[in-house]
Formats: structure tokens, sequence, C-alpha cells
């Protein structure tokens, strides 16, 4: 019977083979439609998805930036020093180095592995509390808000500078409140390589933990506010309605959240370069700064730079991919 | 379904609860807020008191000390000494273009993307989508050859080349910024029901029609919230403009810090200064625009 009805709707459809959702565009739409979308596309090809893969493929390569690359060309051994020579395939011969030979590589990673769990055990708690507390509208909640918010809009650069007179070993204020001021006994904050990975962290969670708030805020808001009520009623603690009942529907916010902590923290680069002076500091090794240290200035490591970049393209892969499979999952279905 | 019910019951219960039992967490909630707005405004506020003062009275007192004196002179010298009147045009230069730019673009690729039904919809927002993502080192390398191989007219670059010229910096800023605008544009764009462009299809009205005069002025909020967020981080960006130029006389404000602080190194008032007053076009938007920056954030973050 089914079977039956089932096969008569399929003859019955045959005449209109492709159901079209779309109205046919005339040609001019046609051609305005791929000027629309194609000049972005371009745009975004070109310069974000073409280095992207041109990292990869240099990082088999030795290359100096000179006279060209060719990745076919296995590179020899030895070669006069001093003269360049063009760029060859290097096999993983990059990536070995790093691990093995490149003194910042493993500081670099441990400083970044660092970096990321401060912001996910410290700065996103923090933050989360905050928004917790001000989505109560507790009297003063706007001036609390405007306050921890205020460094998101500052550039990093800037907390960079300002963070120097907090720090400041002879007149600044942490060590003037501490009493370390002297010169017999100064506590060094951004140049003791103990220090300063922490020191920095301070700056980056400050600013960070404003960052994480307005994100909670906006998934609190977006909470549906009678369901915490109806837990309460049901006799769940203040903690528990929340824990159970509001963090779980705030599931595609905590994803944006996790992105942005790693991001962040792969992308930490500002402060360093601002309180660093631009030079390598022992102590503040990242990825990124090293990334940056082998494409400019005399000696250029072009595959070896790219090799450090793959690094951090796989590590980012994974917050990148988790992001896009909450979005889009629920969007091949409408 | 039980959502209803249990609101319906909370409202019949909960009224007669609502005597503020908690008063002493409320007590709490204060004593942290206040510590923690104390402790998150003091940096700032220290930096400007030390810009306030003159570096003869702080190399005697320290930085910690009651002020004697309180004085616009560093700011003054900082601007005088510097190049910062040509930093601030560069950053303009830079930035309200790109932001247009940004805009434009992205609002296009987001009308195609969610209102022409394409087979591949999904595929292009998540390329969009995730090029924002990726951390800007990851593309630095080639880019970086890419930008020293690119030609441009003397017109447009005094070095001939996109490396270190204002348009290359424009556009790295937009390709990078266009993946989370469109995703954010996009998501907006779902929102508006069909029977408009219904309306306007039966009136005949073109795609581009239907993209400039239906789609964006609807789209207005989300755009003037994209349009603070992107202005902020453009003028913020430091690390394109560390890598992609060389010369000051292109460098905007935020990253020419860098250089700044190396040349007011024996007056660290003046740095204070300095960076100050590159932070005041900032400071301007999150005092008129806080919101709107804010709405921008919640937009990306909640989809739309």
């Amino acid at each position: 019977m089914t079977l039956l009805d089932r096969r008569d709707s399929v003859v019955g459809d045959v005449p209109r083979r492709r159901p079209r959702r779309t109205r046919t565009l005339s040609r001019r739409d046609k051609l305005v439609a791929t000027l629309l979308l194609g000049v972005p596309l371009a745009l975004d090809l070109a310069f974000i998805w073409s280095p992207a893969l041109a990292t990869v493929a240099l990082s088999f390569t030795r290359w100096s930036g000179v006279n060209g690359v060719q990745f076919l060309t296995p590179c020899k051994q030895g070669g006069l020093p001093g003269i360049p020579t063009p760029g060859c395939f290097f096999g993983v011969q990059n990536y070995y180095q790093a691990a093995t030979v490149y003194p910042d590589f493993w500081p670099a990673v441990r400083h970044n592995a660092i970096w990321l769990m401060v912001f996910i055990v410290f700065a996103t708690p923090l933050g989360m509390l905050f928004a917790v507390i001000i989505d109560k509208n507790i009297r003063g909640s706007r001036i609390y808000q405007s306050v921890i918010f205020l460094p998101v809009m500052l550039s990093l650069a800037l907390i960079g500078i300002i963070w120097e007179f907090v720090y400041s070993e002879n007149y600044g204020l942490i060590n003037t409140v501490l009493g370390r001021n002297q010169n017999n006994n100064l506590i060094d904050w951004l140049g003791n390589p103990h220090l300063n990975l922490w020191a920095i962290l301070v700056e980056a969670c400050w600013r960070q933990a404003g960052y994480v708030m307005v994100l909670y805020l906006a998934g609190l808001k977006s909470v549906d506010p009678t369901l915490r009520e109806a837990a309460i009623v049901d006799g769940a603690t203040e903690w528990q309605s929340f824990w159970r009942v509001v963090f779980p529907t705030m599931r595609p916010i905590n994803v944006v959240v996790l992105v942005v902590t790693v991001i962040e923290s792969l992308r930490a680069f500002d402060l360093v370069y601002i309180t660093s002076k631009g030079n390598p500091l022992p102590g503040l090794e990242l990825l990124s700064v090293s990334i940056t240290q082998n494409i400019v200035g005399e000696t250029q490591r072009i595959g070896f730079g790219s090799s450090l970049g793959v690094v951090l393209l796989v590590v980012s892969l994974v917050p990148i991919s988790i992001f896009l499979f909450q979005n889009f999952r629920s969007e091949e279905k409408p | 379904m039980t959502v209803a019910a249990g609101s319906a019951l909370a409202s019949d219960r909960a009224v007669p609860k609502r005597r503020r039992p908690i008063r002493a967490s409320n007590v709490a909630a204060q004593v942290f807020m206040i510590t923690v707005t104390v402790l998150w405004i003091t940096p700032v506020l220290f930096a400007l008191y030390v810009a306030l003062r003159p570096i003869a009275e702080t190399n005697r007192l320290g930085y910690v000390s009651l002020a004697h004196r309180l004085t616009l002179d560093n700011f003054a010298a900082a601007w005088t000494q510097s190049d910062m009147g040509r930093f601030f045009l560069n950053s303009v230069v830079v930035t309200l273009p790109a932001v247009l730019l940004t805009l434009f673009l992205a609002s296009t690729a987001a009308f195609i993307v969610s209102r022409v039904n394409l087979r591949f919809n999904i595929a292009l927002l998540i390329f969009f989508t995730a090029g924002n993502l990726l951390p800007q080192q990851v593309i630095i390398t080639p880019l970086y050859r890419l930008y020293l191989q690119i030609h441009l007219p003397g017109l447009i670059s005094s070095s001939g080349l996109l490396y270190n010229s204002y348009a290359g910096l424009i556009v790295i800023n937009v390709s990078f910024q266009l993946g989370f605008c469109v995703f954010v544009l996009s998501n907006y764009m779902k929102t508006i029901p069909g029977e408009i462009y219904e309306a306007g299809l039966v009136d005949g009205a073109s795609l581009w029609t239907r993209y400039w005069r239906l789609t964006l002025p609807l789209c207005r909020p989300a755009l003037a919230a994209l349009a603070t967020l992107l202005t902020t981080w453009i003028y913020n960006d430091f690390f394109w403009a560390i890598t992609l130029v060389s010369t000051g006389d292109i460098r905007p404000v935020t990253s020419a810090l860098a250089n700044l602080q190396g040349q007011f190194v024996s007056n660290q008032n003046m740095i204070a200064a300095a960076a100050l007053m590159a932070g005041v076009p900032t400071l301007v938007i999150y005092l008129l625009l806080q919101r709107q920056f804010i709405a921008g954030l919640s937009l990306g973050a909640t989809k739309g």
C-alpha cells in the first residue's frame, strides 16, 4: 500500500525533475551576483588562504628570500656561505631543526601553552563571574561593566605601555607599594625571565576578562529567564541553577569563548613586542614572535619561519573546526 | 512545554519570596565589584597621572607621590617632538577606507550567500569565517613575500610595492576582517522575512536593487555595530603595520608607539602622554559608542 503510494508520488514528480527553490536569475543578475560574491572571495583567497597554503608549502623548503624558490630541487649539502642560493626542497628538516636545535622553540611552545592555560583557568572564569554578577543588575552594574570593558577597546600596544608604569622598577606602583624600589632590592617584573611572562599575562588577562564578560553577557541575555526561575522553584540553589540549567543552554557562547581564548593565546604578540622593544627577551619567547623574527631583518629564513607557522596553523585548526562544526551543523537542514 | 509550565509555577510561588532574601550575597557582590573596578581602572589612571607630571619631579619622587605640579607639557612635547600628526593622519588614511570597503564587500558577499540559493553556500561561509580565525602569524611569512612581489604604480604607492604602502595595509585589513563581517551579516540577513523579497520580485527588482534598496537599509543596525567594531580593531592593529610597513611616513599611530618608545626612552612621562594620545580615538568610541561596540561583539557571538 505504502509502496504503491510512494511509487505514485514518484511518478507524479517526474514532470518537474529538479524542484528549484530559486527563481532563475536573469543573465544580468547572474553577472552582478558573480561580481558581488567574486570580489570579496578573490580578496580572501589571494591574501588569506593562498598565504596559508603557501606557509605549508614553504615549510618544506630552505629559502633566504632571494633568487626565487624551486620546490622540486632538493637542497645541496653545504653551499658557499654568504652566497645566496635559490630556495630548495628541504624535506622535514625545518621541523626537525625546530624541535632539536632551535633554542626558542620549546620555550615558545611552553609559553604559548601557559598563556592558553592562564586564559582558560583564570581570565575566562573571571570574565564569566563578572558577567553573572552584572547580569543580576545590582546597583552600579553599568559602571562596573563600563570600567571592566575599557581595556577591550584599547590597543594591546597601548596596554603594554600603560602597564610599564605599574611595573617600573624604581618608580612603579607595585614596587613602591611593596617597598622594593631601592636599587638593592628591586623586582624586575618585565626583565626577569622567571617573572616577565606572568607579569605580561596579568596585562593580557586584564583585557581578556572584559572580552569574555561581554560575550557571556550577550549569552546570559539570550537565556530564557523562566528557565532559571523554574529551577529555583524546584529547589535548586543559585549555584546549581547556573551550572545545571543556564550554563548548558549557553553552549554556543561557550564555544565562541573557547575559540576566542585559544586563538587569542596563539596570536599573542603585541604585548610582548612592545614590552621587549621589538627584541627577543628571555622568558618571553612565543611562536608568533619567533615567526616574525625569521622574516624580518638581515637573515630571512622563510622556510623555517613557515614551519613554525604550520605549527600554529595545526593547533589553531582544532578550535576553528569545533566552532565551524557547531555553527554550520544545524544549517545543513533548515 | 515544560518551560511554560515551569514559568507559570515560578510566577505563582516566587512572588512572595521576593523579599530580597540574599542580602549578604548582595553586599559581597558589591564589595567584590567595587574592588575589581578600582583595580581595573588603576593602570589607566596611573599612566595618566604620570603623563601629567614633569619628568624632573617623578625622577625625584617616583610615580607614587603627591604631585606638586600637573601639566600638559608632556603631551605638547610628545606631539611636537615626533610625527604624531603624521601618524594620526596615516591611521585615518588606512582605517577609513578599510572600514568602508570591508563593510561593502562583506555585505555583498553575505547577501549572495544568504539570499541567493547556491549549492555551496555553507562551504562559502566556512571559507570566509575560518579565514578570519587564523592567527595572523600563520600567513605572515608568505604574505610578506607576496607584498614584496606585487608592484603598484607610484601614484598609489611611493615604494612602488604593496609592501610599505597605505594600499597594502588597507588590503590586508579588509581581507582579514571580511570573514567575521560576512559571518555576522549573513546571519543577520537570514532573519529578514522572505516576503520582502517576494514583493520586490513581483515589482521586477533586479538583484542589485534587492541588495542595495531592500537588504542594506534593513541591515543598518548590524552595519553600525560592525563599523564601530572595525574602526576600533583596524585602528588598533599593530601586527600588520609592524610587519608590512617599514618607514615612519606610512606608519599608523598604534604601531608608531613602538618607535616612539625608543625615541623618548629618556623621558618615560612623554611615552605615557604619547600612548594616551594614541588611545584618544578609541576612548571617544568607548564613551560615545560603547553600546554599538558591544552589540557588534554580541552579534558575532550569538548568531543574529
